[in-house]
């Protein structure tokens, strides 16, 4: 039986980026807040022996367990799911700052074009763009709404970058602090894009240029370049993370208590609203139940669409009648992009998680695709991020992947190769959905998330395209051999691609065609709250957080003027 | 902020290289006749006069018999032979770094999810056997020296370079039967523990003085390129490790 814990203000599932800073900008405002992470507290003293490549990198030392849970995956329905038994794919974070902690830094704000994709396609397009099977919508919110938002994500996170990039929506302020270095990995793709005409400029980084304050007074240091940033955390903290900002933003308020190894298994609904959530303490074995005014849910894409479907909140969408709205619009990320080999050799092993240049040419709709199959595009990178030596063994195609001629080929290219990547839209389709699985359990008794998901038309004829632009900045970049990345076919979950998923939960301006309104709140549950990259309708062509972030600054404001008024935000 | 290593005069006061370790390296043939007249009990008294810090940690914690950790240290060997640029597997130490991480959370799938049903699935489902990596391993290197046996007569160590790479090339294109897993994946991970125990911190126990990254001009574990990542000219660092050697 579970023991009922006094009801709080706002109780908050998972303290990851959204729930940080929700809980920050909350326990700011007086409301009474606690944190429920089913990890461990971890910051910056942890990570004084991280430069480990074979611990924090191959064996994801700071990731999710998923001998506990898991989610399962197919390709489409009529393939029978099995349990995702490795990560590989993506990788889901757990403990104190989630995925926060061992990001790379990379900070976007999505285009005006991403939110209002359907309307701005259509006009541009005509209706057909892309068959009836892309279920494609507006996001409810435009860009001009959501800067004021993207600005306090800047300034809480100092993002350092230069205002270049002719395309982006117009930002109201300069970036917080000035860009990264620029070295002469990323000089060689300046003079490349720049010589092809387009507009190259710093990305816009959370690994910070010069030591900052920020608002709330917390301190993030200055990069140094280690080489060592995603699936790390930061030894300096010098990455912009949860732990060193929003969370302890929040503890000195003294409105704000964190919880952990605390797993939240269901959200409780009574009428049209929650309760508050039950949760196991994974350490004692016992339950709680944690009653509150308010519920956010603000883990993983994965397990905020999996609490609300065991929790029978909101209608499962269902592929054959397009019925429901929960699970769908699962999107992913595309990834084309070109290897180069060199003849000199290059500092390769130094980096930052989010050192990099970028042109936005093949970006949003920057470019014309009257022509084209395809809509949207991707932003296209060079990133230092610092190669390390066991997931870096670069060869060309065709060179034997063990055995003398591999071990010569592997160690000369590991300081004479390049890559450039992009990250590429992806258009939601009916047949790419969340669900819950009727067969696989986790070590709570739980069904496991199900993953319908494939690669369609639209995203293999972006892959396709987008990859040919980056073969012609490599070649210009001098590379003596360009090899572009293979076409893709079916999604695979075998071999590390991204952890850019996003959908599930998603909002929109209308209850018939998305979860949560433009605040967040859920439609079905006026106290209930659901935060993170599942409620983008589609993926846009650049790395989610700072969008993300943004979301959470827009929901917590939805947050506090409910807790005073009540009622449907919108 | 590195600090001292404890225990350092222990291994200090050991330094030394295994008679198997250091015959290996010449060759299968050789290795594999080596390796069985060993006495590996002998408290690592006899030096061959090469020393290497980390070779005090020689010692098994997974495998049982020197035969099947033979078998191991060749087919590594032949992943990432020594050559000119340096040291292959079995210099590296990478055998005995496969032989505790097998020992452990790794070999014991202990971070996946291994509940059932299990079923074989498509490709892009990845991992579905029920198998440990450890039992994967048992059993391939059974089956790698059975391979030998049929084809060649002869135990897989006591194999030619090219017979050892002509069963190893059949295991990568899944032509041997295996149960509860295919041979190609036997093959992948085998691969993958070769490089990791090439260029995982010598910490672990392979890439043995940080040669797995001298060969590739990796400096390991340092705090900060601050000052040269603006520099145009490649930079030769002196590694370190996080171990402190």
């Amino acid at each position: 039986m579970a023991t009922t814990l006094p009801k709080v203000d706002v109780v908050i599932v998972g303290l990851g980026w959204t729930g940080g800073i929700i809980a920050a900008e909350c326990a700011k405002a007086g409301l009474k807040v606690i944190g429920l992470e089913r990890g461990r507290r971890r910051g910056t003293e942890d990570f004084q022996k991280v430069h480990d490549e074979y611990r924090y990198a191959v064996r994801y030392e700071l990731m999710q367990d998923v001998a506990r849970e898991t989610i399962t995956i197919r390709n489409n329905r009529k393939m029978p799911a099995l349990p995702m038994r490795q990560m590989s794919s993506f990788l889901l974070g757990n403990g104190l700052g989630g995925s926060g902690t061992h990001w790379n830094g990379h900070t976007w704000r999505f285009y005006p074009y991403d939110f209002q994709i359907k309307t701005m396609t259509e006009e541009k397009y005509g209706p057909n763009k892309l068959s009836g099977d892309y279920l494609l919508q507006d996001w409810g919110v435009t860009y001009d709404e959501m800067e004021p938002y993207f600005h306090k994500y800047d300034l809480t996170a100092g993002i350092s970058g230069e205002d270049k990039n002719p395309f982006w929506g117009k930002r109201a302020q300069d970036f917080p602090t000035p860009p990264m270095k620029r070295t002469p990995i990323l000089k060689k793709f300046e003079g490349a894009t720049k010589s092809l005409g387009y507009s190259p400029f710093m990305l816009p980084s959370a690994n910070l240029s010069e030591a900052y304050t920020n608002p709330d007074g917390e301190v993030i240091n200055a990069c140094q370049y280690c080489g060592f940033c995603e699936r790390f955390g930061c030894e300096y903290g010098a990455k912009t993370s949860p732990e060193i900002t929003v969370i302890p933003t929040a503890t000195k308020t003294g409105n704000f208590e964190t919880k952990f190894h605390a797993n939240v298994v269901e959200v409780i609904k009574s009428g049209n609203k929650v309760t508050g959530v039950k949760y196991l303490d994974t350490q004692s074995g016992e339950e709680f139940v944690q009653e509150a005014e308010v519920v956010v849910l603000a883990s993983y894409v994965m397990n905020n669409a999996k609490l609300l479907m065991v929790s029978n909140i909101g209608e499962q969408y269902d592929p054959e009648t397009g019925k429901g709205t929960l699970g769908k619009n699962y999107c992913y990320q595309i990834l084309p992009g070109a290897n180069g080999f060199f003849e000199e050799q290059m500092n390769t092993f130094m980096g930052a998680g989010a050192l990099g240049m970028t042109i936005d040419d093949f970006n949003a709709d920057n470019f014309d695709h009257s022509n084209l199959d395809f809509i949207h595009g991707g932003s296209i990178s060079i990133t230092q991020t610092g190669y390390r030596p066991i997931e870096s063994n670069p060869i060309q195609q065709g060179t034997p992947t063990w055995g003398a001629e591999f071990k010569k080929n592997s160690i000369h290219n590991y300081t004479r190769s390049l890559s450039i990547g992009t990250q590429g839209a992806s258009m939601p389709h009916k047949e790419n959905y969340l669900s819950l699985d009727s067969k696989y359990k986790d070590a709570y008794g739980l069904p496991l998330l199900q993953m319908t998901y494939n690669f369609t038309d639209q995203d293999r004829a972006l892959h396709k395209y987008i990859t040919e632009v980056t073969v012609n900045i490599m070649k210009e970049m001098g590379a003596k051999t360009v090899e572009g990345k293979t076409a893709i076919t079916d999604y695979d979950i075998v071999g590390y691609q991204t952890t850019h998923n996003t959908g599930g939960t998603i909002m929109g301006a209308s209850p018939e065609n998305s979860v949560v309104n433009p605040f967040l709140q859920h439609w079905d549950a006026e106290n209930l709250f659901v935060v993170g990259a599942g409620n983008f309708p589609h993926n846009g062509g650049y790395n989610p957080t700072g969008t993300v972030a943004a979301l959470a600054y827009k929901s917590a404001e939805g947050i506090i003027k409910y807790s005073k008024s009540g009622g449907s935000l919108v | 902020m590195t600090e001292k290593p404890k225990n350092y005069s222990r291994r200090d006061f050991l330094k030394t290289t295994g008679i198997a370790t250091g015959a290996l390296i010449g060759g299968g043939l050789i290795g594999g006749l080596v390796g069985l007249n060993v006495d590996k009990t002998d408290e690592h008294v006899s030096n061959t006069g090469t020393n290497h810090d980390m070779s005090a940690n020689e010692g098994f914690q997974y495998f049982q018999n020197q035969r099947e950790f033979d078998v191991l240290s060749n087919a590594t060997e032949r992943i990432f032979p020594k050559d000119d640029l340096g040291p292959g597997a079995i210099e590296l130490g990478v055998p005995y770094f496969i032989d505790r991480q097998l020992a452990g959370q790794y070999g014991s799938n202990t971070k996946e999810y291994m509940q059932g049903p299990f079923a074989v699935g498509a490709k892009t489902q990845g991992y579905q056997s029920r198998l440990t990596r450890a039992s994967i391993f048992s059993q391939g290197i059974g089956q790698l020296d059975e391979e030998a046996n049929k084809r060649f007569e002869k135990g897989f160590s006591s194999l030619e370079n090219d017979q050892m790479d002509e069963i190893l090339t059949a295991f990568q294109n899944d032509e041997i039967p295996m149960t509860g897993v295919t041979s190609a994946f036997f093959f992948r991970l085998l691969r993958t523990a070769t490089l990791e125990g090439a260029y995982a911190d010598p910490m672990y126990g392979g890439n043995r003085n940080m040669e797995g990254w001298k060969m590739k001009e990796f400096p390991g574990h340092q705090m900060a390129y601050i000052e040269v990542i603006e520099k145009d000219k490649f930079q030769k660092i002196e590694p370190k490790s996080l171990g402190g050697m």
